[in-house]
């Protein structure tokens, strides 16, 4: 069985059981291994990427269900060396600890703020559901919201 | 948050074998690669001609092109160890931090940081901290015969390799390329200054750079005492510079041990016992023969693995077996550990752990306070769960594995393997979170029975499932606490309690009460657990931090004295009063609250820290908690990075409160009952309380900061809880009490 979706804006065609889950077939069989495995049940947002720009944890996602559709990792978050400005305030604002949660964490951030620009405190808590067991949460919130302000006043 | 440079630089965790890197030492030719060596009886440093011969410890290499690397001997698990040992270095070499980069040393004995204790304390008298004595025993983790690891844990890494080895390591680098500057120009050393990685002579105006200096630097022999800077000199200690490690954690690209993919590796998937102790007696794998993908099957007993050419392929596989478990302990339950720790409080014999004037006495008279207090067991729950990449060979093994004792581990799996230590390579990766699970080696070792059943590159990968169920949980234990008050003061107080003994060593005194009491009875019983454990963050100050700050606030409230000064008129510790003040200011302690909302405190001191915190929490009428600030006040001494030590205690802070509100793994039938998230719930960004952070200014020794803001944390919760609703929470986790977190 071949399913067929972009990747991160190329064309891929991969050859794998389609109940196979997307997060598998990107980490295993594709070689992106920026998007993490954390639990296996889509409960710890580890495995988070953009299906058709829509958040989504792929760990429980068969590959088969995201055929012709556009999958965004955190390896195509950036333009080339220049950072998205998601990334850019996680950064500024030194969000990681281990680092393990931050490629769903951010992907998570980069869908939440692409629908909602200026999103609210309340916002951010419905949209941000990932687990870090670091505890970055504070500074997940505080760069949010830096890239909400930048982007009010670049317009 | 701490104002920030601009971040720059880089890192990466090292790939090389020792072999590799001596040949790189070598051929630099053209640099000064610098160690410390330390031996027991003897400190020295040596340059690079020397580099191939001695025992070399704290690193700094510099090249021709000007670029200062830091070889650092510790893992990074997000505490940014690499960063601050940098900083602390590039300071006393006046390095120019934009062309300063981190490395994580290869695992040889070269770079262990307990040899570095034994030699400054052997060999300078210096000041090392309690804690680390058992280690300079060999005794840290039990681990008998065996040499030091390259230990992460302990909060070691800034409090000794840094404060010990690479601060002279660097001063010393700078006194050599100061003199080779010197003899170069034919002017006197004192009159050269070294500043942002050049040497200048301000009277000629000629200037050099480290690099084009280094060849030259290397023919010195490095002084043993170098002068170090006053810390009012400092200009990269104590500033808030950008770990080297994160831009390789916003984009994807920091490999962590799960990312690991080496020619020929197949992956297995693994099932462990569901009962402990249960035996794997057949597996029938007819389900999965022949199907496209799978690899083999391998039944060790404890353990059975399938492989195949992605994870999921061998997971689905590996839940197509019938394996039949047998035997396993069946009796264990959670109920059954408490009654054996109620058993053996009572009636076993006692060993003193302190104790001064007679207790009984004090008991006669005043209010006595008397309570039984439990913690459950808890898991670490890493992010990444346990992985580990092996290859064996006729030869030795390859490890590719992200652990907190890198030493030790290459040590575990040659004995597993029956190999010499030397015949095993590490290489280290990055961890998805340690928090003392990757302190220990069951993980390691299980992957070097399978990877030498198999003798083909394997990554062996636990679910989440596995992980939760089997792992080296933080002991449950209980307490019998008594005090007693009169006029306000605290008169007596006893403390008896089960040791299940999880690895920390005596001489870091936990059970130590933290204020001043005259009369004092404190003793343990000693009860293994019936399940493996082992050291979760802050290790045994997690318990003991609530038992004694229970029993601290139920003190106060039999004095009828408020929480705060009852604390201060029990402590005579400049340090602690300070924190102790300053905490009572920043969260405006006794303020007006609305009804079901008050604050709670706790202070606890470990691993040379002072942590102190209030907790403001609301209480609903069904019970609901909603955690509303943490103010933490810290005194740990010199804070090499503002910002990475905000981090470390806001992120403390969140691993106490989910433990407080959430944490408690059971037995029931021999068996783990949480197995995922959803049964171990984790407190998300939604609950997370608003958080202030104050660090008292000091020029003491840098103390720990990865774990000590964990302790206090939950009794300031349940203090408050007392506060808000009169009900005293004395077991934890909070569902104990019929309260939940919101």
């Amino acid at each position: 069985m071949t399913t067929t979706f972009t990747l991160n804006g190329a064309g891929v065609t991969a050859e794998v059981d389609p109940d196979m889950p997307l997060l598998w077939v990107v980490r295993d069989h594709l070689g992106l291994t920026g998007t993490k495995f954390g639990c296996g049940i889509a409960a710890c947002g580890a495995c988070t990427m953009h299906v058709d720009g829509v958040a989504t944890r792929t760990c429980v996602l068969p590959v088969s269900a995201v055929e012709g559709a556009r999958v965004t990792t955190i390896e195509g978050v950036s333009n080339g060396e220049n950072l998205s400005p998601v990334q850019q305030a996680w950064l500024d604002h030194q969000v990681p600890q281990c680092g393990y949660c931050q490629s769903g964490m951010i992907m998570a951030a980069e869908a939440l703020l692409a629908e909602n620009p200026k999103p609210t405190d309340d916002d951010i808590d419905a949209a941000i559901t990932n687990i870090c067991r670091c505890g970055t949460y504070d500074r997940v919130r505080a760069a949010i919201h830096s890239v909400a302000k930048q982007k009010g006043e670049a317009l | 948050m701490t104002k920030q440079d601009k971040p720059k630089g880089g890192s990466k965790v090292a790939k090389w074998t020792r072999r590799s890197f001596l040949a790189t030492a070598g051929l630099l030719g053209g640099g000064l690669a610098l160690g410390l060596t330390l031996s027991p009886n003897r400190l020295k440093m040596v340059g690079a001609a020397q580099a191939s011969e001695g025992a070399l410890n704290t690193w700094v290499r510099i090249t021709p092109d000007n670029r200062v690397t830091v070889v650092f001997p510790h893992s990074e698990m997000g505490q940014g160890a690499g960063t601050g040992l940098a900083q602390m270095l590039a300071e006393e070499l006046e390095a120019d931090w934009d062309l300063v980069e981190i490395e994580q040393a290869p695992v040889t004995e070269d770079y262990t940081n307990s040899d570095l204790g034994r030699g400054y304390i052997v060999g300078e008298g210096a000041n090392i901290p309690a804690f680390m004595y058992p280690m300079l025993d060999f005794a840290f983790l039990q681990i008998a015969g065996g040499v030091v690891g390259q230990m992460t844990g302990g909060s070691t890494a800034i409090r000794l390799t840094g404060h010990h080895g690479m601060r002279r390591a660097g001063a010393a680098a700078r006194e050599m390329l100061v003199q080779a500057a010197a003899e170069e120009w034919g002017v006197d050393a004192d009159s050269i200054v070294a500043r942002k990685s050049m040497v200048l002579h301000e009277g000629s105006g000629r200037s050099a750079t480290f690099g084009e200096l280094a060849t030259k630097a290397a023919e010195y022999t490095p002084n043993l005492k170098p002068r170090l800077k006053d810390s009012a000199e400092y200009t990269i200690v104590g500033h808030s510079k950008p770990r080297l490690d994160l831009p390789q954690k916003v984009n994807g690209t920091a490999q962590f041990g799960m990312d690991v993919r080496v020619p020929g590796m197949v992956f297995a998937a693994i099932a462990l016992p569901p009962i402990r102790d249960a035996q794997a007696t057949s597996v029938d794998d007819s389900a999965v023969s022949g199907r496209a993908g799978v690899g083999r099957v391998v039944n060790l007993g404890d353990v059975v693995a399938v492989t195949a050419e992605s994870y999921w392929a061998a997971k689905r596989a590996l839940d197509d077996l019938q394996i039949d478990w047998h035997g396993g302990r069946t009796n264990l339950t959670s109920a059954l550990v408490r009654q054996t720790h109620e058993n053996d409080l009572a009636t076993k014999e006692r060993e003193v752990m302190d104790d001064a004037g007679d207790v009984d006495a004090a008991f006669a008279s005043g209010t006595v306070v008397e309570a039984e207090m439990a913690v459950p067991y808890l898991a670490h729950a890493t992010m990444e769960p346990m992985n580990c990449t092996i290859s064996v060979t006729d030869d030795g093994a390859e490890v590719w594995v992200g652990h907190q004792n890198m030493m030790f581990a290459r040590n575990a799996v040659a004995e597993t393997l029956g190999l010499a230590p030397e015949a095993v390579t590490m290489h280290p990766q990055y961890l998805g979170g340690g928090f003392g699970r990757r302190g220990d080696f069951d993980w390691v070792t299980l992957a070097a029975r399978i990877g030498g059943e198999l003798r083909q590159p394997v990554k062996v990968v636990w679910s989440r499932e596995m992980d939760m169920t089997n792992g080296l949980y933080r002991p449950a234990i209980l307490a019998r606490m008594v005090g007693s008050v009169e006029d306000g003061r605290i008169t007596g107080l006893r403390s008896h309690y089960i040791d299940a003994s999880s690895g920390m060593p005596d001489s870091e005194r936990p059970f130590a009460f933290q204020y001043d009491v005259p009369t004092r009875d404190i003793a343990r019983v000693k009860c293994p657990s019936p399940i493996p454990v082992g050291t979760w963050r802050a290790v045994d100050f997690t318990q003991m931090g609530f038992f004694h700050e229970t029993l601290m606030d139920e003190m106060a409230q039999a004095a009828g004295a408020d929480e705060l000064a009852f604390r201060l008129a029990h402590t005579s510790d400049p340090r602690i009063r300070t924190v102790l003040e300053r905490l009572g200011a920043e969260a405006d302690w006794g303020k007006d609250l609305p009804d079901g909302t008050a604050q709670g405190l706790a202070m606890v001191k470990s691993f040379e820290a002072i942590v102190a915190q209030v907790v403001q929490a609301r209480i609903g009428s069904d019970g609901g908690v909603r955690v509303e600030e943490v103010t933490s006040v810290v005194d740990c001494g010199r804070l090499i990075n503002p910002n990475a030590g905000h981090a470390q205690v806001t992120g403390s802070v969140i691993f106490g409160l989910t433990s407080a509100l959430y944490g408690e793994i059971t037995l029931d039938g021999g068996a783990i009952q949480q197995v995922n998230f959803p049964d171990y719930e984790m407190m998300r960004l939604a609950e997370a309380p608003a958080q202030k952070v104050v660090f008292i200014e000091s020029d003491e020794a840098p103390g720990g900061l990865g774990e000590p803001a964990v302790p206090p944390v939950t009794p300031a919760l349940t203090n408050a809880i007392f506060r808000a609703t009169g009900t005293r929470i004395r077991e934890l986790p909070i569902g104990k009490h019929g309260f939940h977190g919101v």
